[in-house]
């Protein structure tokens, strides 16, 4: 009942969206873009008259600085994008999907540092395109003989890879440099107006930034694809595969891209956050991470870009401010603690009573919908 | 390359992979049997394992074992024993059940695509997961030593030990008990006939979600088994015991045909065997990456496993 109500409701407002004339939606749309990029300021909190320092603030989080949590879920943000070409697009489960982002981190680690055994010294900037190939092409390697077969063999597959990776990273001394990791990474090269260093160690607002436009950037690249041949062809592999194959849609082909891609963004964010860290090692990469995104993504709506971006935005910003609020009342709780189990069950809780999500995409809903109904009283085995 | 290691050691490293072997190949028939009947990979088997190494180890203390005490005699010494089995095979059971019931059965009926049980699958094992590592403060957990290890025989040089011997003729056991159960019995012919075809099934009378729930328990029982095994054998437990041996005994499945019952006994002895001989020849950091390189490798060039993927095909 309530999701019927909703329904109307989001559709309302949908509506009176698309009515809009296209001078207004753009304003809004910019509004929204420069409040993004105010928000970590002191000097926005100042103007509206909230006090600083206090614990009074609305969505501040208290107990970490404000600019690293908004970078932080920047990171989930567009690795939840990136995954959602994948498991809401195409329909492929990716479970290792923070492996790739691994892989994007030390690429830019082993070829930057001075500390790492590769000695090449490599400016930030010349390793990343180069980080974002090697995630593409493990993407590549690991689909290639997967994505043949059955979807669901993609999964285990995936799943072991992500922790391969990280028991590689963990075991492995002469080039991982196991638990110690790799230091001294590059930050990403810029000079501020006052002559200092644009990005430093102290103040994580320009990393928000850069996360922040990097993001624009790939919401504009997959949006185009998403509504070219290619995105048509995802959706049909999605909706039915044995008849997209009829039709004459290369399977295989599109398969392997959506898994391309969905890696190639995880890796540019893993060098982005190279760059922000300045040390890695195999604790940052935990097999827990690849299913909070997955989670991000089907809770925000698999299929929908907004969905993506409001699931990531939720699963890692919603904890952080809930340790806030705890101090606030008095209670000690870090949220963050229960954060893989409160969004495995709200996995599951989605999965049976909103599989669309909470911004579904029009289409997916439908598909969803069509389903039900077909099930027939007596239940049905989900025999392919 | 260390070929010295490889074959000085060789009967050794055969006589320990098939011990693990068994255990994977215990935990593997669960996955074989649900995917066999579903078509699903559930992942929430691992954590079926997880919650048995955890009864049974709470049975022990309850009996009044903790590490320090000296192992018992014979009388008290099987009591122990078939208490723990009995516990653990029953708290898995139930776990898997539970999870079936919960998770799984509501998509049933709404026709869900297979996508959804995948990524329901991968949160319930999870949730089990985290809520047992939060429950324990996410440490590790010795058992009590029961039964101390000590050779009994050597064999080509190479000492067997008790426990291995009680692991072997156990999964041994369990193979054929199982074997024949779906093989022989009336519940069994069930299950074979809705691998065949589930709806044909439906309309010969076969009670699918039965069917289904018992494939559950069967799974359930066998993990827990292979949890005492574990426990016996590597003398601890953790929240996440389960991962690294759940995608181990997946492998195994996979390697010796998926949904099929005989093939996770020869894809599970296998697989430890091979994962020895790797861990002797590239060193022991490897042994782990075996049983994934493997899959890949089968997924490549031979997808149906060795034995070929059917339990509906599996004669009397």
């Amino acid at each position: 009942m309530t999701a019927t109500v909703n329904n109307k409701r989001t559709a309302g407002f949908k509506s009176r969206w698309a009515a809009m004339p296209k001078q207004v939606r753009w304003a809004a749309i910019a509004a929204l873009v420069v409040l993004l990029y105010i928000l970590p300021n002191k000097w926005f909190y100042e103007y509206l008259g909230f006090p600083i320092g206090s614990d009074y603030f609305a969505f501040y989080t208290t107990r970490s600085d404000f600019a690293g949590v908004l970078f932080d879920t920047a990171v989930f943000v567009l690795l939840a994008v990136g995954l959602n070409v994948v498991v809401g697009f195409a329909g492929l489960l990716d479970l290792g999907y923070f492996g790739f982002y691994a892989l994007g981190a030390y690429t830019v680690a082993l070829l930057t540092s001075p500390e790492s055994r590769f000695g090449t010294n490599w400016p930030w900037l010349a390793a990343v395109p180069l980080a974002v190939m090697v995630a593409m092409v493990s993407g590549v390697i690991l689909g290639g003989p997967t994505l043949r077969l059955r979807g669901d063999y993609l999964a285990i597959v995936t799943l072991g890879f992500a922790e391969m990776i990280r028991l590689y990273a963990s075991r492995n001394e002469g080039i991982a440099q196991g638990q110690r990791g790799i230091p001294a990474i590059p930050h990403p090269p810029g000079t501020g107006t006052d002559g200092k260093p644009l990005f430093g160690v102290v103040d994580a607002r320009p990393y928000y930034w850069l996360m922040l436009t990097l993001i624009l950037i790939v919401l504009l690249l997959i949006r185009n694809l998403a509504n070219s041949r290619v995105g048509r062809a995802w959706v049909a592999i999605r909706e039915d595969e044995d008849a997209a194959e009829i039709m004459g849609v290369p399977t295989f082909k599109y398969k392997l891209w959506a898994f391309a891609i969905g890696a190639a963004v995880a890796g540019l964010t893993g060098a982005i956050f190279a760059g922000k860290q300045t040390f890695i090692n195999s604790d940052q990469f935990v097999l827990e991470s690849s299913i909070l995104v997955l989670a991000a993504v089907i809770l925000g709506g698999a299929g929908n870009i907004k969905g993506a971006i409001v699931g990531g935005a939720i699963t890692w910003y919603l904890p952080e401010w809930l340790r806030g609020v705890g101090d606030l009342i008095g209670v000690n709780f870090d949220a963050a603690e229960y954060r893989i189990l409160v969004f495995g069950v709200v996995v599951i809780i989605m999965m049976i009573f909103r599989p669309q999500g909470m911004v579904p995409n029009r289409r997916r809903a439908a598909e969803f919908a069509d389903r039900r109904k077909e099930a027939v009283p007596q239940e049905t085995v989900p025999n392919e | 390359m260390n070929f010295d290691e490889l074959f000085g050691n060789f009967p050794a490293l055969t006589i320990t992979g098939l011990e693990q072997g068994a255990i994977y190949a215990l935990i593997a028939l669960g996955y074989t049997l649900v995917y066999g009947v579903l078509r699903l990979i559930n992942f929430a088997h691992s954590e079926v394992f997880m919650v048995g190494t955890f009864t049974a180890l709470w049975t022990w203390q309850a009996l009044g074992y903790d590490q320090n005490s000296a192992a018992p005699a014979l009388g008290p010494l099987i009591l122990a024993v078939v208490a723990g089995l009995v516990v653990a095979m029953a708290a898995s059971a139930v776990t898997a059940v539970t999870v079936e019931l919960v998770a799984y059965r509501p998509l049933r009926r709404r026709n869900a695509p297979p996508l959804a049980f995948l990524i329901t699958a991968i949160g319930a094992s999870f949730v089990l997961a985290e809520s047992f590592g939060i429950g324990t403060r996410r440490a590790p957990f010795g058992m009590p030593d029961l039964i101390p290890q000590k050779t009994v025989f050597t064999l080509f040089g190479a000492g067997v030990t008790n426990v291995q011997l009680l692991i072997l003729g156990v999964t041994l056991i369990m193979m054929i008990a199982l074997d024949q159960f779906v093989n022989r019995s009336r519940l069994g012919r069930g299950i074979r006939a809705v691998a065949q075809d589930a709806d044909t099934a439906a309309l010969m009378g076969v009670n699918k979600n039965r069917v289904i729930l018992l494939v559950f328990v069967l799974g359930g029982l066998m993990a827990g088994v292979g949890a005492l095994l574990w426990d016996l054998r590597f003398g601890y437990t953790k929240f996440n015991v389960g991962f690294l041996i759940g995608l181990k005994a997946f492998s195994a499945a996979v390697l010796g045909g998926i949904g099929n019952l005989r093939g996770a006994l020869l894809g599970g002895l296998l697989l430890g065997v091979v994962e020895n001989y790797a861990a002797g020849l590239f060193g022991g950091d490897w042994k782990d990456f075996t049983g994934f390189v493997l899959l890949i490798v089968l997924l490549m060039f031979r997808p149906t496993g060795l034995l070929g993927e059917s339990l509906g095909r599996a004669r009397a």
